[in-house]
């Protein structure tokens, strides 16, 4: 078994309130150096391993994890631990 | 003519659409549950508005996985068509049907308001019926309405004449204005204001019949007068 951790990010240049929000409250709190915050998301698999690992993450995320009209994702995969 | 109102779990405009066609227009109309549906023996399919599937992941994108997108995309492609309102909208871009995405409203906050819009295109077979340029008013519903494309889509979206609703009042941030666009082809139609909720005085505006009444003129034309 593998764990697979997928990151979702909004595309540089896509203009992200949410981040642009947090990046205000920080400044707010006194965290001048704070220039920019970026909201993504993360999501968690674990799946049966094979040889297509990678590949087939890869499908998932083109197909509907991400949406490559306004998202970047970035995914690693490492051992799952067994509970 | 008869209508195939989409019901996802988690649609809550799939009654008003109904209403819009059944009880207003006085046409044909089913509520059709996603699962084990066929939708062969039907006219027009609408994808009402709500939150499907509670919006997870991002609107409309667990719809969009769905077997009836399958079908809506065949019926699509027959040329027959579909109209996808506010959440509707969002699986017809999340299923690749209408290029674009929507995102979170500019101000991160759901709006649930009158809007005017302008008729940019009245040459589709869902706006002749209104004048060009014609300033409409619908409710506008939604949370993620933000249309966004990169700059060569837009591009497209003009040359092909593809926009064919704009807010006259930008309220949530969307390229150009952009609240309705429709396929290359002419026959599906996405847009996130409510023509649907547009169709009575009491509703405070009935601009959104002239929307139902053109798709229902033009389809007799084509498949009953010169069939």
């Amino acid at each position: 078994m593998k764990k697979v951790t997928v990151y979702v990010t909004l595309k540089a240049g896509v203009l992200d309130p949410q981040g642009k929000a947090i990046q205000e409250s920080l400044n707010s709190l006194g965290y001048q150096e704070v220039k920019e915050a970026r909201v993504g998301k993360v999501i968690e698999l674990t799946v049966d391993d094979g040889p297509d690992l990678e590949a087939r993450v890869k499908d998932m995320c083109d197909k509907l994890l991400a949406n490559p009209v306004m998202e970047d994702y970035r995914f690693r995969v490492e051992e799952a631990v067994q509970a | 003519m008869k209508f195939a109102v989409i019901v996802f779990p988690g649609s809550n405009c799939d009654r008003d659409m109904y209403h819009a066609v059944k009880e207003v227009m006085g046409e044909e109309a089913e509520l059709v549950w996603y699962e084990n549906s066929n939708l062969e023996n039907y006219d027009a399919i609408l994808l009402p508005g709500g939150f499907s599937y509670g919006d997870y992941l991002r609107g409309g994108a667990v719809a969009a996985t769905s077997d009836v997108m399958k079908q809506v995309r065949e019926h699509a492609q027959k040329g027959k068509p579909v109209l996808g309102v506010c959440n509707g909208f969002q699986v017809l871009t999340e299923s690749g049907l209408l290029p674009g995405a929507l995102m979170r409203n500019k101000n991160l906050s759901f709006m649930c308001h009158q809007e005017y819009l302008v008729v940019e295109n009245n040459e589709t077979l869902f706006t002749t019926d209104y004048e060009k340029e014609e300033l409409v008013r619908f409710p506008i519903a939604h949370g993620e309405g933000n249309y966004f494309c990169d700059e060569e889509t837009l591009k497209k979206l003009k040359e092909n004449n593809q926009i064919v609703f704009t807010y006259e009042n930008n309220p949530n941030g969307s390229v150009a204005d952009i609240a309705g666009i429709i396929n290359k082809e002419g026959n599906v139609l996405g847009m996130m204001p409510h023509p649907e909720r547009a169709v009575e005085a009491i509703m405070g505006s009935y601009d959104g019949v002239k929307l139902f009444k053109a798709m229902i003129k033009n389809w007799r034309q084509t498949y009953v007068t010169n069939a």
